[in-house]
């Protein structure tokens, strides 16, 4: 074909300016790519630093004029953060939802994955494809007769409640996740075991948990991110009937509706609900990618 | 000590052992049953607890929101046939909503798919990589409610001539424009898109962290063969890289759809639904508690059930296609 003779031509006539020029791509690339990072970067960073204003001068002046010299930073609005409103309370009310309300569906889906990995029974795919298609079933749908029934039980208002609801929202994604991964073990594992006498029980608990520990990391990072950021399960379960009880996300949800001088408190506020989801994403995040892209895409 | 602590340690450490010595107690009284009854008997055993919590709070409350939305309000509703409906379909409020729904689902998507493509085919070439990921992929970490936070002071506005504390209003106020009351204002809608804007800095991350995966999972010795044959980098990337990444770019927009018709705790957060920013999840919430008609609100979550439906159906689809390839 001539494609082949004319780009053969155009390779040496461009060769002596395609080092300048791949260069000046290079500048280009690295620009957008800074440029994307600051511009991702600085709401969260602007909040940190209007964290450790003072009160006066956060409604007077930008964040951006407290990073040059004098210094005047204060842990002031931390400090008064920690004695009002109860968010102190409402940090230790979020890890009381938080943890349970992570094991517990962690535990659920694994049994019930290894069933739909490892055990022949008619009606499985039928089944697993309901779990698929649960995925997706917003939680608005379930909120009302739930509440009925937490009522009739007498638990709306206390942990009990957003412990059971997390882990039925929570199931379809958890059974989901770790299905994919313990399907993907390898069959001559389970199969071997078998010959030398090991019953499910064994295999589970022996074989498919300890190499599904990535798994399990990743999906406990998700559900716990999951529940420690939710506002609306704990709103409607524990919201009216208690909120003494409720957690982080909702007790600034209020403080932001409500500004009368909780400005200052905000900024503060809000890191302290960052923290632990920010440990976290840095302790684990290759646990949390790897839970998001498993959980996403190899299906 | 508070009660609650202990009640927390109870289950933290009762529940699993609860479920190990089920697992265990039931395995041993299925050894009894004669051989073949095994097989048939212990998978159910192992599903029971996940069938109990799916069949407790997904499926039977569906089902009774689904009736639920037929009855009228009150505490012993009447039938009521479709008024609800009717009423959701009539109501120039419910409209609004829905019409937010739309802009959600539309920029959402398309912005939070675009860019994570972009910025996953851009820092697949720098060497810090892996930092860029980070801090755009940071902010999916945190709650809704924090980044409502972060963002109402960024979007924080001052009148005219005072010094601007909201970084954007600051920013194009070097360029003599704004200020501008970004949560503040219902025409064309500028609060919503304000809104949005926000969950596109949250899910950027998300897009990009899954297309980049697939990114890396392209055989490269297709992009070299095409780099010989002659392609320039755009070409390679429309005619090659483009259509590998199709599916995975349909698994990313699937999520967005669901999540932006979901919208509601940076609506609830930030404007409650004012300043015509109203969505449809915030709607049911206002007629759950506010008003107090269980009969509209399951009418409005059964709108938001039958627009996701198509998704879900999209969903199996592709989960069985990929099931016959294992």
């Amino acid at each position: 074909m001539t494609a082949v003779a004319t780009t053969q031509v155009q390779k040496s006539v461009v060769r002596p300016t395609r080092p300048r020029r791949r260069r000046r791509r290079r500048v280009f690339l690295h620009l957008a790519v800074a440029a994307l990072m600051a511009l991702w970067a600085v709401p969260t960073v602007g909040l940190l630093v209007s964290s450790f204003r003072r009160q006066e001068v956060l409604s007077t002046s930008g964040w951006w004029t407290a990073i040059a010299p004098p210094y005047h930073f204060t842990m002031e609005n931390y400090r008064a953060v920690f004695d009002q409103q109860g968010i102190g309370q409402a940090f230790v009310n979020s890890l009381f939802i938080a943890i349970p309300a992570t094991i517990i569906p962690l535990v659920v889906a694994a049994f019930a994955a290894y069933a739909f990995s490892w055990m022949e029974f008619p009606g499985r795919d039928v089944l697993f494809v309901v779990v698929v298609a649960l995925l997706v079933v917003p939680l608005q749908t379930t909120l009302i007769p739930i509440l009925r029934l937490f009522a009739d039980w007498g638990i709306t208002g206390q942990f009990t409640a957003v412990w059971l609801a997390h882990t039925g929202y929570g199931l379809p994604f958890a059974v989901y996740l770790l299905r994919n991964f313990m399907g993907s073990l390898p069959r001559s594992v389970f199969e071997s075991a078998a010959i030398d006498g090991a019953n499910h029980v064994t295999s589970f608990f022996r074989i498919a948990v300890p190499m599904c520990v990535p798994a399990f990391a990743a999906l406990a990072i998700f559900q716990f991110l999951f529940v420690w950021n939710d506002l609306l399960v704990s709103l409607i379960y524990i919201g009216l009937a208690n909120p003494d009880n409720l957690p982080l996300t909702a007790t600034m949800a209020n403080l932001v509706n409500s500004l009368g001088g909780g400005w200052y408190l905000l900024a503060a506020a809000a890191f302290l609900s960052m923290f632990l989801p920010l440990a976290v994403f840095f302790g684990l995040q290759r646990y949390f990618v790897r839970g998001i892209v498993g959980g996403a895409v190899k299906g | 000590m508070d009660p609650r602590l202990v009640t927390a340690i109870e289950v933290v450490v009762g529940v699993p052992a609860i479920l190990v010595a089920y697992i265990w107690g039931t395995e041993r009284l299925v050894t009894l049953l004669p051989h073949r009854w095994h097989t048939r008997i212990r998978p159910w055993l192992w599903l029971a607890p996940t069938a109990g919590f799916l069949g407790l709070f997904l499926i039977y409350p569906t089902i009774r929101t689904v009736l639920r939305s037929l009855q009228g309000k009150g505490l012993t509703p009447r039938f009521v046939g479709l008024a609800n409906y009717r009423w959701f379909f009539t109501n120039e409020t419910a409209y609004s909503a829905l019409l937010n729904n739309v802009l959600w689902l539309v920029f959402l998507t398309v912005f939070t798919v675009g860019l994570g493509l972009l910025v996953a085919v851009l820092v697949d070439r720098v060497r810090y990589e892996s930092w860029a990921k980070s801090i755009i992929f940071l902010p999916l970490a945190i709650s809704m409610v924090a980044a409502g936070v972060i963002w109402k002071f960024m979007y924080d506005y001052k009148p005219a001539g005072v010094p601007q504390t909201g970084t954007v209003n600051a920013v194009i106020g070097t360029a003599g424009l704004g200020p501008v009351g970004w949560l503040q204002s219902p025409s064309l809608r500028l609060s919503t898109f304000a809104m949005i804007a926000i969950m596109i800095w949250m899910w950027t991350g998300f897009a990009m962290v899954i297309i980049s995966a697939a990114l890396k999972g392209i055989d490269p010795a297709l992009i070299e063969a095409a780099r010989i044959d002659g392609a320039n980098e755009w070409q390679v990337f429309r005619k090659v890289t483009f259509p590998l990444l199709g599916p995975t770019l349909a698994v990313v927009s699937t999520t967005m759809v669901i999540t932006s018709l979901k919208t509601f705790d940076i609506v609830y957060t930030l404007t409650n639904g004012n300043y015509d920013t109203d969505v449809i999840a915030n709607l049911m919430y206002n007629e759950m508690f506010s008003v107090g008609d269980f009969g509209r609100a399951s009418a409005v979550a059964v709108v938001l059930l039958v627009a996701i439906v198509p998704v879900m159906a999209f969903n199996v689809r592709r989960f069985r296609a990929q099931e016959e390839l294992r």
